[in-house]
């Protein structure tokens, strides 16, 4: 008998028999991942820059360099996974404007400009005093880097600051407009019950700002403890208030949308039950149980009004929940939607393979590389602003 | 997931597909001789076990790259469509043999150009019990997934009801796969069919998303998506597609629209049809008679 159930996703019911090729694998439960982490970061960086809430200020610059290297890596999962990698510039070249995906090249280019140029403003005088100081390679390189701008009088730094506030209020819509899109991309589906949904844009975006916040808070920590410089508390207690307000919404709307589902209850609603209750159950269990943690340890941690190191030590647990919590949402969007058959009468389980082009090792080394990317920027361009003033 | 297909990509062709089209070119009109050549096909891939008469790599390449020109064909003069009487169908699937042969279709369970449904209502039950050939089941009966049979498990209990439905592409009028094609890749050709330009498709697999059929399939040693396209390699030249050719019941009918004498207009003239998941919204120009509400 020749290759006889190999690949064959199992099911059970009746799918139609080209669904057992499961056609978006966990490279697609981490792209829209990673772009919400982006998405998140980004809203914090903007709060500080745009919005001017001082508490942010001592992590604005880490949190657009954190949203610059993660958005670098956004597309990456989406190269490996085309059947044709080389040709993923045919979107760009020839856009077929009524799809949704078409756009992602230029929503993410333009994003991704718009990340590069705000960095350069907001660490331009950095970067010219670095080209004066530094001498061999690395002071070549900060020349190069100062883009032959090197003057820094007070008037040029106030269009600096100027430039990189314009460049952020841009931002925060095509934050916005990025990840929204990415939920576009699945809620425009009217194929898949799971996927099909008004709401699923908005249940996107909320949750992206959460886990960039939740990714934010662990950073911030863990460099902070490696540098073992004080982890300022007004910042603290400012992440706590985003991070409060996003999981109340995101919970909010979740909920609401599978309330409709039910509530309204269409032919095959007995199946998307089966879904949650079969295939998806663990990552709906993690999805929710992470929710509630951090919804509970959230309004505990505003009600006793806590702050210092048992401040710390909370929200961070809730920043690696909320980063668990979403990751197991996006799971349960990407690969729960595939799961429950368009023809609602059958259920498959996707077991994801440990190695090849498609693989949870790929998607291991996708999802560490923003990191080594963002520990070596932070090399280059330090974001903290202690040397300079000391902060409590 | 991945399907390596290095099987059918290494095998020199016993017989090629090549010879196989040349055959039937000579042939001309050649209503029987498909399904002659489709049995001694069949008794090639059984004997060796695997899948002689598919395309290899530089057959492939030659298709894409040298496509046969068809001076006379005027794709503005036609509207394709095809009837499915399912009253008829016996569920034989000599039809997915032919096309699976025709069309060098991926040789397992997972990729499918066309396939037929069986439907069956035990005795007191509201609700059919749905299985196609891919079905576990009916793979092990045979012991191959290239030997197209439906398995006898009903043949102990009570059946109230049941009836084969065959399945293909729709080339909906309305088609979200081309739709959603970032790339343009996938269009409608004037005449019906929805096509796939291979040299073009980026393989992101949208398009097998929003089928609301189940009817496309992506090739992974190809990387890009495959569909069924009514054989427009063969309809272009005159000829039905395979899957009609062989149907040994007259359960396909295939014709154009647009000659009100032709098979497929009295078909949906004389009969009450109906298309797939109307409230897709895809205006399918598939039509069925004969199915009911559990088809899906």
């Amino acid at each position: 008998m020749e290759h006889v159930f190999d690949h064959v996703t199992p099911y059970i019911g009746y799918v139609y028999p080209n669904e057992t090729d499961v056609p978006w694998s966990q490279l697609i439960v981490i792209y829209p991942y990673i772009t919400g982490l982006v998405a998140g970061a980004f809203v914090i960086s903007s709060l500080y820059h745009v919005f001017n809430i001082k508490s942010f200020a001592p992590v604005s610059r880490f949190a657009l360099l954190t949203a610059l290297c993660f958005m670098i890596f956004a597309p990456t999962p989406l190269l490996f996974h085309l059947g044709q990698p080389t040709r993923a510039f045919n979107a760009v070249i020839t856009p077929h404007w009524t799809s949704a995906m078409a756009a992602f090249g230029y929503v993410a280019g333009f994003y991704l400009c718009l990340l590069l140029l705000e960095t350069w403003f907001a660490f331009r005088a950095d970067i010219v005093a670095m080209s004066k100081v530094k001498t061999g390679i690395m002071g070549k390189v900060y020349g190069v880097l100062t883009l032959g701008s090197d003057d820094v009088s007070p008037h040029a730094l106030a269009i600096d600051h100027k430039f990189a506030r314009i460049l952020s209020m841009i931002g925060i819509p095509s934050a916005m407009g990025l990840h929204g899109y990415v939920g576009f991309v699945f809620g425009s589906l009217k194929t898949r019950e799971w996927w099909s949904s008004d709401l699923m844009p908005v249940i996107f975006l909320l949750s992206a700002v959460a886990s960039g916040v939740g990714l934010l808070i662990v950073l911030y920590v863990i460099v902070s403890k490696f540098r073992k410089t004080p982890i300022i508390d007004e910042t603290m207690r400012g992440l706590l208030y985003v991070l409060f307000a996003g999981i109340t919404i995101v919970m909010v709307i979740e909920a609401l949308e599978l309330l409709e589902i039910f509530y309204k209850a269409r032919e095959g609603v007995d199946t998307v039950k089966a879904l949650i209750a079969g295939p998806i159950w663990v990552g709906m269990a993690i999805q929710w149980i992470m929710s509630v943690f951090v919804l509970a340890v959230t309004s505990g941690l505003l009600i006793f009004e806590v702050h210092g190191k048992r401040l710390v030590n909370w929200l961070f647990l809730c920043g690696l929940a909320i980063m668990v919590g979403v990751l197991a949402m996006r799971w349960n969007v990407v690969i729960g939607g595939q799961e429950l058959s368009k023809t609602m009468k059958g259920l498959l389980t996707f077991y994801p393979e440990v190695f090849g082009r498609e693989s949870l090792f790929v998607v291991g080394v996708i999802s560490v590389c923003p990191y080594i990317t963002l520990w070596l920027v932070t090399k280059l361009l330090p974001p903290w602003a202690d040397g300079k003033k000391a902060v409590v | 997931m991945t399907t390596p297909d290095t099987q059918v990509e290494q095998d020199r062709a016993v017989m090629s597909r090549r010879n196989f089209l040349g055959f039937l070119g000579k042939g001309v009109a050649c209503a029987g001789a498909l399904v002659g050549a489709g049995g001694a096909v069949g008794a090639v891939v059984s004997e060796r076990g695997n899948r002689a008469f598919q395309q290899n790599d530089e057959q492939y390449a030659e298709a894409v790259n040298n496509p046969p020109q068809v001076p006379d064909y005027n794709w503005n003069d036609h509207k394709w469509a095809i009837g499915v009487d399912t009253d008829r169908c016996i569920g034989c699937l000599r039809c997915m043999e032919a096309c699976k042969t025709e069309n060098s279709v991926q040789m397992d369970a997972n990729h499918h150009r066309t396939w037929v449904e069986r439907y069956v209502y035990l005795e007191g039950s509201n609700t059919a019990i749905v299985d196609s050939q891919s079905d576990p089941k009916n793979i092990e009966n045979t012991g191959s997934e290239t030997k197209f049979r439906f398995d006898n498990r009903y043949r102990n209990v009570k059946v109230d009801k049941a009836f084969f439905v065959p399945k293909l592409c729709n080339q909906c009028e309305h088609p979200s796969c081309v739709q959603v094609c970032p790339t343009g890749a996938t269009f409608k050709a004037k005449d019906g069919p929805v096509l796939i330009d291979t040299t073009y498709c980026i393989g992101c697999q949208y398009c097998v998303q929003a089928c609301p059929y189940g009817a496309r399939s992506f090739n992974e040693s190809r990387g890009t998506v495959d569909k069924c396209n009514w054989c427009y390699h063969r309809i272009t030249k005159g000829l039905n597609p395979a899957c009609v050719e062989v149907c040994p019941t007259g359960t396909r009918i295939f014709g154009d629209r647009n000659d009100p004498e032709s098979p497929v207009s009295l078909f949906i003239r004389n009969n009450h049809v109906q298309v797939l998941k109307p409230e897709m919204g895809n205006a399918p120009n598939v039509f069925y008679k004969g199915t009911d509400k559990e088809v899906v």
